[in-house]
């Protein structure tokens, strides 16, 4: 029973279980914490493989900048995008489910015909000098022209990336100061001149959340920042209306 | 001995034919006097050819022309050549003489139709055809103008073809003869197949040498021929009908000339028959029933026309008869057959008469006592019913009754039934035609309100009175002292047989004359007096069958014509179900499958990633297949 | 132990990826399916250099994580762009090629 064993049959587990969650969970950031865990408990893997300067880069690379900007991304779309749980293409569901368990499977037997009797080399005498020297001595002497073109592909993703995401800048802010104050007070109409109202004004508190109260009572929309309204953490004016008050003696409510 | 002159017979009717033809309208004023100055052309040159003929010696009266080769295609060699001998002559002159006449008749008869060039072309083009056949010296010469002549007869019956009953009438008789044809297509082959050549010349040597089987075959394959072109049975239904034709095509073409083709046929062919003797015997059993056959039917029709032509019938079965006794009977055949071209032509030319001056009317009994008006007519056809009948000294006697004669000398029980019918059919014929000479020339006056009989027209009644002399005198002349069958002999009687007596001649021709009087008088008796207007309906199954042509057009249809009517909406049910369907099938397969096919692209990004998975699995499966 | 182990469980996760590749709509999940999808492979590669012997599985698995962080990079940015222009995430929406 070594160390490595008992890490694989506590980790591998988990991993699958992970794995599964991303697949099941509705709000798409749960999904991305999820495969965190994957890919960290797969660097562990690499570790234990005599592979450390691959588990270090899986931290880094992947867990580190490669979530990190799928969080940020899902930010910028949307973090409550979520799915509904009902499928629109018919029978799409149950094929895919039964194909890929056939897939596992035959991969598997596949796996077991092929390693059956092979017993595992090792990395010892690879990593002899040390596995960063190792590594280096491949990637610098046998692959370089691969390096070299990865390189390029790197420098190429980012030039893409720039300039898929670039925008124009808006109409709006390229106007100047003056223009938009005269378009301001001679706009649609003159309720928006002095800018959105404020939250929480006529209510009884006036926390980013709650929104405020137009003159007969009822919330403004337009006093909640979208993004808390999206997450739905607005909350509700009922508990600050002026219905639920107790009546003053001997006055009439307005 | 050859001839440049044979060309001419075909040439010049077949140029004037497609000269009328090609300048359309434009011939329209001269092209009927055109037509019939070329058929008179055409009969002096047979004269002339008769009588150079005759000059010659025996054994020199043949002449050949050769054309040009035909076919050459290895062992089968045909020259297009003609062959003028005692037979061909014969009919060359009946063809011409008789053509030539109705010729001059159709220029009154027809003039006032608007396409009258148009039927002196077809007139031209049925003489360049008949010529062909009668002066062609193999099968497949013969063949040519047999066609022709078919072709002509359609074109001709159905030359009123805005009535569609007069089209469907042509359309039947050219069916009928065409079953008759595949007979001579036959026999072609067997005489190929048997002797390696067609041409009588050639098949004449070799006949000794051939099987009787062969033999009878091809003897049996021309009498088909025979009875499609000459209306025997069992081909016999198209010849009421084509009276559908003009008057003057009916006189011509189906009285005295291509209806006539079959025994031509079969004499031309009495090589192969003499060998084959069970052929023979088919052929008198064909010509007895045919005889009996046109009789009973002649005796119950009211339109003038069909009446003679059931007479037409009747009497083509007498010559068929005689050619069924070999030597013996062949020219007494022919004899009978140029006699017949004279007075029945003649009658049908006094039909046309009659028809011409009764406003086209065609039913006998809306005639009566038209003796008054019509005299030339009345005296015509008079003329010609006593030759038919068999009145001695007029010419019918004279042939029909040595046919009678040579029937009973076959000898034993056949010659006593086939004498006995022949019999049997000449008093038939006697009760008939007097039948139509009473209920049409006298009698009660019987005409629909706005009849004015009146007499034909020069040129009508011309022609009608040389055929009446013929109808006269003919006979005589071309028996006594046995002068057309010593003529005809070295055609038909090469070997000079034998002539059995079976009854001495005196006692056939009281028994013909007695026939003849029996049935002169059981007509006189029952049409003598009054007659009703329109056909009595009362009348025993006989005649009611008679008048339905003894069933002959309801046979046919139950035995050809329904089971063909069958046969031909289940190939097309079959062409329209299984074939097309098939190809539709095809072609909704298709369809179907590419509307299936069409539903995997749906635009959804997961189902093709689906797709992707589902091929990765099937590479994985495969490699696990394989290296199991 | 042996380290077939742990090329199974790399097959299990990379069908597991696979199905949420074709199941989930969200396209940024899509995405995250899809680097599942290669961090197995990955894992199969080290197990396969241990399995050798030598390091050249190493070297694989380590510029297929550079080519993925880039593909992550340009995916992601095209996602960005096509949420701005239609304000929706779905993965079914783009069905324009549909018959």
């Amino acid at each position: 029973m070594t160390g490595e064993v008992i890490l694989f049959w506590a980790l591998a587990p988990l991993t699958v279980l992970a794995a599964l969650g991303m697949l099941l969970v509705k709000k798409a950031v749960h999904s991305a914490i999820l495969l965190a865990f994957v890919m960290i408990a797969l660097a562990v893997f690499y570790l234990v493989q005599d592979a450390p300067f691959l588990g270090v880069v899986q931290i880094v690379v992947y867990t580190g900048a490669v979530m990190m900007l799928f969080l940020f991304i899902l930010m910028l779309v949307g973090v409550d995008s979520s799915d509904s749980l009902v499928e629109n293409i018919k029978g799409l569901r149950g094929v895919a489910i039964f194909t890929s368990l056939a897939f596992a499977a035959t991969l598997t037997s596949l796996i077991a015909r092929a390693t059956t009797g092979r017993d595992p080399v090792g990395l010892e005498l690879a990593n002899g000098e040390g596995n960063v020297q190792g590594l280096a001595g491949l990637i610098f002497g046998e692959y370089v022209w691969a390096f070299e073109i990865i390189s390029a592909l790197l420098i190429t993703a980012a030039l893409g990336a720039m300039v898929l995401a670039h925008t124009q800048k808006s109409p709006e802010a390229r106007l100047s100061q003056r223009v938009r104050s005269t378009a301001r007070f001679r706009g649609e109409s003159i309720g928006t001149a002095a800018g959105l109202p404020g939250s929480g004004v006529f209510a009884r508190h006036n926390a980013v959340d709650v929104p405020a109260l137009l003159p007969d009572g009822t919330p403004s929309d337009l006093s909640i920042s979208n993004l808390l309204a999206q997450r739905g953490d607005v909350q509700e004016t009922k508990r600050y209306s002026l219905e639920g008050l107790p009546k003053l003696d001997g006055e009439d409510k307005k | 001995m050859t001839s440049s002159n044979l060309v001419y017979f075909v040439a010049l009717p077949l140029f004037s034919s497609a000269l009328l033809m090609l300048l359309g309208r434009k011939a329209d004023k001269w092209g009927h006097v055109f037509a019939t100055l070329v058929s008179a052309s055409t009969f002096f040159i047979g004269v002339f050819e008769f009588l150079a003929m005759r000059d010659r010696a025996v054994e020199m009266r043949a002449v050949t022309q050769k054309l040009f080769t035909w076919i050459s295609v290895g062992d089968f060699q045909v020259d297009a050549a003609l062959l003028l001998d005692q037979l061909s002559i014969s009919f060359v002159l009946l063809i011409t003489g008789v053509g030539t006449l109705i010729h001059v008749y159709s220029i009154t008869y027809m003039s006032h139709d608007r396409d009258r060039r148009r039927f002196f072309a077809y007139l031209n083009f049925f003489i360049a055809s008949m010529l062909l056949l009668v002066l062609g010296d193999s099968y497949l010469n013969l063949y040519v103008g047999w066609e022709g002549v078919g072709l002509a007869s359609y074109l001709l019956i159905g030359f009123w073809n805005q009535k569609p009953e007069y089209a469907t009438a042509a359309k039947k008789a050219f069916v009928m003869n065409r079953v008759g044809d595949f007979g001579l297509s036959i026999a072609i082959m067997i005489a190929f197949a048997t002797f390696g050549s067609v041409s009588f010349a050639g098949i004449e040597e070799k006949v000794g040498g051939a099987s009787e089987t062969a033999l009878t075959a091809m003897g049996l394959m021309l009498l088909l021929a025979a009875t499609g072109k000459s209306a025997q049975f069992p081909l016999q239904a198209w010849l009421g009908d084509a009276m559908a034709g003009p008057t003057p095509v009916s006189a011509l073409i189906h009285a005295a000339t291509m209806v006539t083709a079959g025994v031509y046929l079969i004499t031309r062919s009495n090589f192969v028959f003499d060998a084959a003797p069970n052929a023979q015997l088919a052929v008198v059993i064909i010509g007895v029933i045919t005889l009996l056959f046109g009789a009973i039917i002649g005796t119950a029709k009211d339109d003038i026309k069909k009446a003679l032509a059931a007479s037409t019938m009747s009497q083509i079965g007498y010559m068929i008869l005689a050619t069924g006794f070999g030597p013996a009977g062949y020219a007494f055949a022919i004899m009978h057959l140029l006699t017949h071209g004279f007075f029945k032509a003649g009658m049908f030319l006094g039909a046309g008469s009659v028809m011409h001056g009764m406003s086209d009317e065609v039913n006998m009994r809306r005639y009566g006592g038209l003796a008054k008006f019509m005299p030339i007519t009345t005296i015509t056809f008079g003329l010609g019913y006593l030759a038919i009948i068999g009145v001695p000294p007029f010419a019918g006697y004279y042939s029909k009754d040595k046919i009678i004669e040579t029937a009973f000398n076959a000898g034993g029980l056949q010659g006593i039934i086939f004498g006995g019918a022949a019999l049997l059919g000449a008093i038939i014929t006697a009760f008939y035609m007097t039948r139509v000479m009473l209920l049409t020339f006298f009698g009660n006056k019987r005409w629909a309100d706005d009849a004015h009989p009146h007499e034909s027209p020069f040129l009508m009644w011309a022609p009608m009175a040389v055929l009446a002399v013929g109808s006269v005198a003919s006979g005589y002349l071309l028996y006594s002292g046995k002068a057309f069958v010593t003529w005809l002999a070295p055609v038909v009687d090469k070997h000079k047989h034998e002539h059995v007596e079976f009854l001495p001649p005196i006692v056939v021709s009281i028994l013909a004359v007695t026939a003849v009087v029996i049935g002169v008088s059981i007509a006189l008796l029952k049409y003598r007096g009054e007659q009703a207007s329109e056909a009595p309906s009362d009348v025993n199954i006989f005649t009611r069958a008679a008048r339905r042509d003894l069933l002959q057009d309801d046979a046919n249809e139950f035995m050809f014509m329904r089971p063909g009517q069958k046969l031909t909406s289940a190939l097309l049910a079959t062409d329209e179900k299984v074939i097309d369907g098939t190809v539709r099938g095809v072609g909704a397969t298709m369809l179907g499958s590419a509307r299936g096919m069409r539903k995997l692209q749906s635009g959804y990004v997961r189902n093709y990633a689906l797709l992707i998975l589902i091929g990765a699995l099937l590479i994985l499966g495969t490699i696990w297949v394989v290296t199991l | 132990m042996n380290p077939t182990n742990y090329l199974y469980l790399s097959a299990l996760l990379f069908s597991i990826g696979a199905v949420g590749v074709i199941v989930r709509r969200n396209a940024i999940v899509v995405f995250m399916c899809i680097e599942l999808m290669l961090n197995a492979a990955n894992l199969a590669f080290v197990t396969f250099a241990r399995m050798n012997g030598n390091l050249e599985g190493q070297v694989i698995a380590f510029f297929t994580m550079v080519v993925a962080a880039c593909e992550v990079v340009v995916g992601l940015a095209i996602i960005v762009s096509i949420y701005r222009s239609r304000r929706s995430a779905s993965v079914d929406d783009a069905s324009l090629l549909s018959r």
